[in-house]
C-alpha cells in the first residue's frame, strides 16, 4: 500500500499525531478520500491546504495521479510564490 | 496532464536558448506601452480612499453627508457598501486566501487594523473634488493600543487584533484569543541525540525588518459596471482570473459577469497576487453610474498594500568537528500584518532545504500586527529564514576554520536526499551550482583592506499550476500565441520562442498575446516561478496539435498517410518514395490553403502542470566597508543558479541580477520604520532606500542547467531563487570584513559604525 507521510504539526493534528499511514489507494482522489474517512476534516485539509509530492515529485490538484503499491506520497503545506 | 523531454540528440534548438529581442520592448523603451495608470475612458470618475491615521482604532461612526454635497462628488462607499462575508477559504490566487480577510483588507469594517487601511472610498468628475470629499468624510475613532512588533504582539499582554484568532496548531485548543495565528513544526530525526553527537554547537538570534516589493508602478485601475450588470476592469496585476476571482466575492458578483483585462505591469515580484482597489472601484462605479479609474500615490503603496514580514529567528546548530552537521534547531517568528498569512510555513520548508541532516526541529509562528497585512514577496519567506540560517552556517565555518563552499558542498542534498519539508529529491542541480562558484575566478581573487567575502546558498520550490494557451496559424504562416498570465519577467518572448521551436518558425514570426478573461481559459496568476514552466508546457503542446494538424493536412493534399509526413524547419516534407516529386508544404503554403483542408488552423491546450523543479542559487558577494562611516560597497557579486534550461537565457540572466539587487536593498537599506504611534515614517522612495544602478557592482550570473525531464525544453522556474542568498551573503562578506557578526536587518551605516566603535 502506498505510504503517506506527513511530517509538519499542522497535518498531525487530524491524525492523532501519526505522521505515516499506509492507505489503500491507486490514486490521489482515493488517497484523499480514505485519508478523509478515516480521519475526519483530514482529507479536506489536504484537498485545500496540501501540496502532495509522489515519489518526489511535486503534485498540486492532482486527483487522477497514480499511486502504486509502493510509493511514497509527502503532504506539506501549499506553496505560493512571489 | 504533464510533458516530457523528448529532444534527439541530433535535433539542436534553434530558437530555444537564443536570444531574440523583447516583442514589448519597444513600446516599454518609447513609453507607448499602457500600463495600468495609463487607461481612459470617455466620462471616467477619479476615486480617491479616505485612510486612517491610527494603527489600531475601532471605528464608531462615519460621516459621509458633507462630502456627498461636494460638486462633482458622485459616489461614496464604505464597508457598508460590501457584503459581510463569512469566514472561508477560497483560491483565487496561488493558494487559499480568507475572503473575509480579504474584503476587509480592501476596506476596513469595524475596526482600522493599520495605519493607512482603507475606511471610505470616493469617486469624482475632479482630483480635486475626491480629494476635497476625503476631507469632508468625518470617521469618529476609538484609538486603541497597537502592536507592530512580532515577539511584542506574541506576548499574553499584547493588544489583541482579533477577538476570533485562536492559535492554531497547540495540542489544546486555547481559551483566550492571540496574536499567533498559527504554529507549526517540522521535524526529523532526534534532535537531543544530534546536538549530543555534536562537537561544536553555535547559537544565534538573528532579526529582519519588513521590507516592500518596490515595484515601480503603483496599484492602478480602471472598472465600469454597466446598468446590465456586466462589469469591466482594466487592471494592472499578476493575474486577471485572480482579480475577477476576489473581485466577485468581495462584492458578491457572478465572475462570469467580470471581464477583466490585464495591463502591462510595471514590477510586482509578489506584491500583485491580490486585490486592493479592484473591488473598491467597481462598487463606486456600481453606484456613480460612471467608470471609475484609481491610481495609488507611492506614499499608499507603502502604507497599504503588502510589505513581506519583519522576522525574529533563532537558529542553534551542531557539527561535527570535521564538519558534519548533526543537528538543527530552528525558530521562525514572522509579522503577518493585519491578517493572518505570513509566508512562516515556507520560510519553515526552505530554511534547511539546502542542507542534509539527519536531526532538526523548526518552528514557525504567523503573528498578526498593526501593519499592512503582508504579501508575496519573491520567494516569500525564504529570503528571511535564509539569513539566519545561512548567517548561522558561516559561523559555523568560521568556528570550524572550514571554507564555507566547502561545509556547504560536505552537507548539500543530492538527488536521492530527503528534503527537509518531505519529498526526495531528484534531478536537483544543488551541487553544480556550488561547483560553479568555488571554481569562478572571483571566489580566489584577493581581498583587501576593509574587505570581506561571503557565501551564501538559497532554494525555492518552484510550482506548476493549471494554465491555458492557444496557437493561431495567420493566412501568410505566421502565428499567435495567446497566453492568460501578465508578463512580469519576460515570460512572453518565451512563449513565443516554445512556439516557434515547436512550429519551425523564426521568432519574428510568432506574436505573444496576453489576452483577457473572456478570451483565453483559465490561468493561475503569473507567480512561484510557475508561467515559462507550466504556460510553456501548454504552449508546447498547443504548437504540437497545430504541427499534427498541419501533417494532417499535407497528408491529404498528397494523398499520403500521415505518417508519411514529417514536420522540419517550418515545413512539411513527404517521406513516401511513391510522391517523390512532392515538394515541401511551408506553414504558410499550407496556411493559405486552410480554408480547402478543413477552415482555420488553431488549437488551445489547458493542463495542471505537474513536476516542477526546485531552483537552487549560490552567491559570493564582496564587500567594502568605510570604517569612518559604516557604508558598505558592494565591491562584486556572482550568483550561480540551476535553472534547468534557460529558454532565454538575457530574461534568465535579468531575473538573476534583479534578485539579487532586492535582496542586497533588503540587507543594507530597506525598512519600514513607525514612529510611536505606528505610522509608518518612510513611506517614500527618498527615506526608503531601494538600490539604484550607482550602488551596485555588474552583478555577474551563471546559469548552471540540469534539464527538467518533466518539461519540454527542461525548463526550471527561474525567478525567485535569486533573492534568497544575497541577504545572508552580504552579511556573511561584511562579518569577514570588519570581525563581527551583525544579525539584525538592515545593516545600514549607524549600525555598523556603532559595531566598529564598540570592537
Amino acid at each position: 500500500m502506498p505510504r503517506v507521510v506527513a511530517i509538519g504539526s499542522a497535518a498531525r493534528a487530524f491524525t492523532g499525531g501519526a505522521g505515516e499511514i499506509e492507505v489503500e489507494a491507486s490514486t490521489v482522489a482515493q488517497m484523499i478520500a480514505v485519508l478523509e474517512s478515516r480521519f475526519p476534516g483530514f482529507g479536506d485539509h489536504v484537498e485545500r491546504r496540501m501540496a502532495i509530492a509522489i515519489d518526489g515529485e511535486i503534485h498540486q490538484d492532482a486527483d487522477g495521479a497514480i499511486l502504486n503499491p509502493h510509493s511514497e506520497v509527502y503532504l506539506f503545506p501549499r506553496i505560493g510564490g512571489g | 496532464m504533464s510533458d516530457v523531454l523528448e529532444r534527439p540528440a541530433d535535433s539542436p534548438l534553434k530558437v530555444v536558448g537564443t536570444r531574440p529581442i523583447r516583442p514589448d520592448g519597444v513600446d516599454k523603451v518609447t513609453g507607448a506601452a499602457t500600463f495600468g495608470a495609463d487607461f481612459s475612458m470617455p466620462g471616467m470618475l477619479v476615486g480617491k480612499i479616505k485612510r486612517s491615521p491610527h494603527a489600531h482604532a475601532r471605528i464608531v461612526s462615519i460621516e459621509t453627508k458633507r462630502a456627498r454635497a461636494v460638486a462633482g462628488v458622485k459616489a461614496i462607499v464604505t464597508a457598508a457598501d460590501f457584503p459581510d462575508l463569512a469566514s472561508e477559504e477560497y483560491e483565487g490566487g496561488e493558494s487559499a486566501s480568507n475572503l473575509r480577510d480579504l474584503s476587509l483588507n480592501c476596506m476596513a469594517r469595524g475596526k482600522a487594523l493599520y495605519d493607512g487601511h482603507a475606511v471610505a472610498a470616493v469617486a469624482a468628475t475632479t482630483a480635486a473634488a475626491a480629494d476635497e470629499a476625503l476631507e469632508l468624510i468625518e470617521v469618529t475613532y476609538e484609538v486603541l493600543p497597537h502592536v507592530i512588533d512580532v515577539e511584542e504582539a506574541m506576548s499574553h499582554d499584547a493588544p489583541v487584533l482579533h477577538a476570533h484568532l485562536f492559535t492554531e496548531g497547540l495540542e489544546t485548543r486555547p481559551e483566550t484569543p492571540s496574536n499567533i495565528a498559527q504554529k507549526n513544526e517540522l521535524a526529523r530525526g532526534d534532535l537531543a541525540a544530534g546536538f549530543a553527537a555534536a562537537d561544536v554547537v553555535m547559537e544565534g538570534r538573528y532579526t529582519t525588518a519588513a521590507v516592500h516589493q518596490g515595484y515601480i508602478e503603483p496599484h492602478a485601475c480602471v472598472a465600469a459596471f454597466a446598468p446590465d450588470g456586466q462589469c469591466q476592469v482594466w487592471s494592472s496585476s499578476q493575474g486577471q482570473f485572480m482579480v475577477r476571482t476576489y473581485c466577485a466575492k468581495v462584492l458578491g458578483l457572478e465572475a462570469s459577469n467580470i471581464r477583466v483585462t490585464p495591463a502591462e505591469i510595471g514590477g510586482g515580484f509578489g506584491g500583485k497576487t491580490t486585490v486592493y482597489l479592484e473591488p473598491l472601484a467597481l462598487a463606486l462605479s456600481r453606484q456613480s453610474g460612471a467608470p471609475v479609474k484609481m491610481v495609488m500615490s507611492r506614499e499608499e503603496v507603502f502604507r497599504a498594500t503588502g510589505p513581506t514580514s519583519g522576522a525574529v529567528m533563532e537558529v542553534t546548530l551542531g557539527a561535527t568537528a570535521d564538519g558534519r552537521i548533526t543537528a538543527a534547531d530552528v525558530v521562525l517568528k514572522y509579522q503577518a500584518g493585519a491578517f493572518p498569512g505570513s509566508p512562516v510555513g515556507a520560510g519553515s520548508m526552505t530554511a534547511l532545504a539546502c542542507y542534509d541532516i539527519e536531526n532538526f526541529h523548526i518552528t514557525g509562528y504567523d503573528v498578526v500586527t498593526n501593519s499592512p497585512k503582508v504579501a508575496a514577496y519573491r520567494a516569500p519567506g525564504a529570503p528571511i529564514s535564509a539569513f539566519a540560517v545561512e548567517s548561522a552556517i558561516d559561523e559555523l565555518a568560521l568556528k570550524l576554520c572550514m571554507d564555507p563552499i566547502a561545509l556547504r558542498e560536505k552537507n548539500a542534498v543530492r538527488d536521492g536526499v530527503k528534503a527537509a519539508y518531505g519529498p526526495t529529491y531528484r534531478n536537483i542541480g544543488y551541487v553544480e551550482t556550488l561547483e560553479a562558484i568555488r571554481d569562478h575566478p572571483h571566489y580566489r581573487a584577493p581581498i583587501g583592506p576593509n574587505q570581506g567575502r561571503g557565501v551564501a546558498v538559497g532554494f525555492w520550490f518552484n510550482i506548476g499550476g493549471e494554465s491555458t494557451a492557444a496557437v493561431h496559424v495567420n493566412e501568410d504562416g505566421s502565428a499567435v500565441v495567446v497566453t492568460g498570465n501578465p508578463d512580469i519577467g519576460g515570460s512572453r518572448v518565451s512563449m513565443a520562442m516554445m512556439a516557434a521551436e515547436v512550429l519551425g518558425l523564426p521568432i519574428e514570426k510568432v506574436r505573444p498575446i496576453v489576452a483577457d478573461t473572456a478570451s483565453i481559459g483559465f490561468s493561475m496568476l503569473t507567480g512561484g516561478s510557475r508561467t515559462t514552466f507550466a504556460t510553456g508546457m501548454a504552449v508546447t503542446q498547443a504548437a504540437r496539435k497545430i504541427v499534427a494538424d498541419l501533417k494532417q493536412r499535407a497528408a491529404g493534399i498528397w494523398s499520403v498517410a500521415a505518417e508519411a509526413v514529417e514536420w522540419k524547419d517550418g515545413a512539411a516534407h513527404c517521406l513516401d518514395p511513391a510522391k517523390a516529386d512532392a515538394q515541401p508544404l511551408s506553414l504558410a503554403a499550407l496556411a493559405a490553403r486552410s480554408a480547402r483542408t478543413g477552415g482555420p488552423i488553431t488549437a488551445e491546450v489547458s493542463l495542471t502542470a505537474q513536476g516542477a523543479g526546485p531552483g537552487f542559487a549560490a552567491h559570493i558577494c564582496d564587500v567594502e566597508v568605510d570604517p569612518e562611516t559604516g557604508h558598505v560597497t558592494i565591491l562584486r557579486y556572482t550568483a550561480a543558479q540551476d535553472v534547468g534550461r534557460a529558454i532565454h537565457p538575457a530574461y534568465v540572466e535579468g531575473q538573476i541580477q534583479g534578485g539579487v539587487a532586492q535582496g542586497i536593498g533588503w540587507a543594507l537599506n530597506e525598512e519600514y520604520v513607525f514612529d510611536r504611534l505606528g505610522r509608518m515614517e518612510n513611506a517614500g522612495f527618498l527615506d526608503y532606500r531601494v538600490p539604484v544602478a550607482s550602488d551596485l557592482p555588474m552583478i555577474e550570473p551563471i546559469i548552471v542547467e540540469v534539464a527538467n525531464p518533466r518539461h519540454p525544453f527542461g525548463a526550471k522556474g527561474v525567478g525567485e531563487a535569486p533573492i534568497v542568498p544575497p541577504l545572508a551573503a552580504v552579511a556573511n562578506a561584511v562579518r569577514r570584513a570588519i570581525g563581527v557578526r551583525m544579525t539584525d536587518l538592515p545593516l545600514s551605516p549607524p549600525k555598523i559604525r556603532a559595531v566598529i566603535d564598540a570592537r
